[in-house]
């Protein structure tokens, strides 16, 4: 596959179970060696001048992993040291206090909920501050108080010029957030777009409109274009239907994703 | 440097947060050892002319519980991490292959002089010891327990289950200490059994640390340095070559 994702985007890596995204993820990250081709990050090298390349990058793994020896505060501390910084505690304190970390920072990272991990496991991608970073399913059974924490502190990153790559299963979740969107299939990009030009993809240029009439039926309508709504709304009055509730039926990448992969 | 300072300290923690497991206990046992052995066998053996059996027996004690303890520290550090998965965050880092080695073999050796150390507080209170010459002792010790942190890197790196680490240690590492003379002079043995026991490199540990002791060994201390540090080289050798191609850590 040939992938380039641009400085500062919020990029959605999707796909099913055993797609590769977390493959790529790793070979990108250095915890899988590709047996051909290259990859860099920031125009460094993962395997030639994985040093830099590793700076450059913070990442969340998938695995609800810890160091059951240490604290909250601790683990962010001996993080920040493998990075090569030292003197680190502001930059810890503030991250710990976005995601809410604070009252647990010496708390044994054993002692914590499951939700409360992965908080560490994110303060841990970020504690050398690096321009990209990789989420791997970052919301993965967690609690929504910490998804909308997250994405709000994961927006502002992206903000603030971090790079976001993120593989969820909550396609909402990447609809909601990404700005361009990979989908692989068996190892293969199989779609590589803009958010909204994959959704477009799927409805063209229709809109399903299902109409709710007062004596409890119901009407699907297809239309070219909302121009074309209000007569087709006026077509149905004239056949005597009392109009109760109008939903419209917006392509998601639900569609998209099952189309594509299915 | 800060990456390997990072790493070799958080090493030292882990087992200092734990250490009645990790210094105390070991200690115990080596104790336990003296106490049983030297009563048992003071007056029956002698193996060096005026030293008692059970001065005999403390620096192989000493030096078998800084070997153990060496091995241990590494490779159960490095198998729980990849067991657990904790493993990714050195993974993620920009920690070079060496810093690796060497932090986990620092750490090691730390915890293996450690042991030592209280090993030695304890018997000297039981026993009158000597130093004929400490400079050897310490070469012996930092190597010893060097050679044994970097066999538990390299038993870390290959095993992927504890009961494969467990196999190592029950079956190479726990009969090559036993069997290296820590209990006895290896000239008591028969012949066969004797020239067995100069392919063994933990002989030589014991036999260059307790001559620092005693000024007495069965193979002059330089030959047995030089034939520890050359174990040393391959085995670390061996472990650079495995985590540079990230063997069994990284896919």
């Amino acid at each position: 596959m040939s992938l380039a994702i641009e400085p500062g985007e919020f990029f959605g890596l999707l796909g099913p179970n055993g797609a590769g995204k977390t493959t790529l993820i790793n070979v990108i990250a250095g915890l899988a060696r590709a047996d051909r081709g290259s990859v860099s990050v920031m125009g460094a090298d993962v395997v030639a001048d994985y040093r830099r390349a590793r700076r450059m990058l913070g990442v969340v793994p998938q695995e609800l992993v810890f160091d059951p020896f240490f604290t909250v505060r601790e683990s962010l501390r001996i993080q920040s040291g493998y990075f090569g910084i030292r003197g680190n505690d502001a930059w810890i304190d503030e991250v710990m206090e976005h995601l809410d970390l604070t009252a647990k920072a010496d708390a044994n990272m054993r002692s914590l909920s499951g939700g409360m991990k992965r908080r560490v496991l994110v303060a841990q991608a970020l504690v050398h501050k690096p321009p990209v970073i990789v989420l791997d399913e970052p919301t993965a059974g967690v609690d929504v108080e910490l998804r909308q924490g997250l994405w709000q502190f994961v927006r502002r990153l992206n903000a603030d010029g971090h790079t976001i790559v993120l593989t969820t299963h909550y396609l909402e979740e990447a609809e909601l957030h990404c700005s361009r969107i990979g989908m692989l299939k068996g190892g293969r990009i199989v779609a590589l777009d803009s958010t909204r030009n994959l959704l477009a993809s799927v409805s063209g240029s229709r809109t399903t409109v299902h109409v709710m009439a007062r004596d409890g039926t119901r009407h699907t309508l297809q239309i070219e274009g909302y121009a074309r709504l209000e007569r087709e709304l006026a077509r149905l009055r004239q056949q005597g239907v009392e109009i109760a509730d109008i939903e419209l039926e917006r392509p998601d990448l639900e569609q998209v994703f099952l189309r594509l992969t299915s | 440097m800060t990456s390997f300072w990072t790493l070799f300290s958080k090493e030292l923690l882990r087992f200092i947060k734990v250490s009645v497991q990790t210094v105390a206990a070991p200690v115990l046992t080596s104790v336990l050892y003296l106490v049983i052995f030297g009563q048992v066998l003071e007056g029956r053996m002698q193996v060096f002319d005026g030293v008692r059996y059970t001065a005999f027996l403390v620096p192989g004690l000493v030096m078998m519980s800084v070997l153990q303890n060496a091995f241990a520290n590494s490779s159960s550090s490095l198998i729980q991490s990849k067991i657990t998965g904790n493993i990714v965050f050195i993974l993620l880092a920009p920690i070079s292959y060496a810093e690796f080695f060497w932090a986990y073999v620092a750490a090691s050796m730390a915890r293996g002089l450690a042991v030592g150390a209280g090993v030695l507080a304890v018997s000297a209170a039981f026993v009158e010891l000597r130093l004929e010459a400490p400079h050897w002792t310490l070469a012996f010790a930092l190597l010893g327990a060097a050679l044994l942190g970097a066999l538990g890197v390299l038993a870390g790196i290959v095993s992927e289950k504890i009961d494969q680490l467990a196999a190592f240690q029950n079956f190479v590492i726990l009969p090559l200490t036993m069997l290296s003379g820590v209990f006895y002079s290896i000239q008591s043995l028969p012949g066969f059994w004797r020239g067995l026991s100069h392919a063994n490199p933990f002989f030589y540990m014991i036999d260059g640390f307790r001559y620092g002791f005693f000024g007495a060994s069965d193979v002059a201390p330089g030959v047995s340095l030089a034939i520890v540090a050359t174990a040393f080289l391959a085995v670390a050798l061996v472990c650079l070559l495995l985590l540079k191609s990230g063997y069994r850590l990284r896919t």
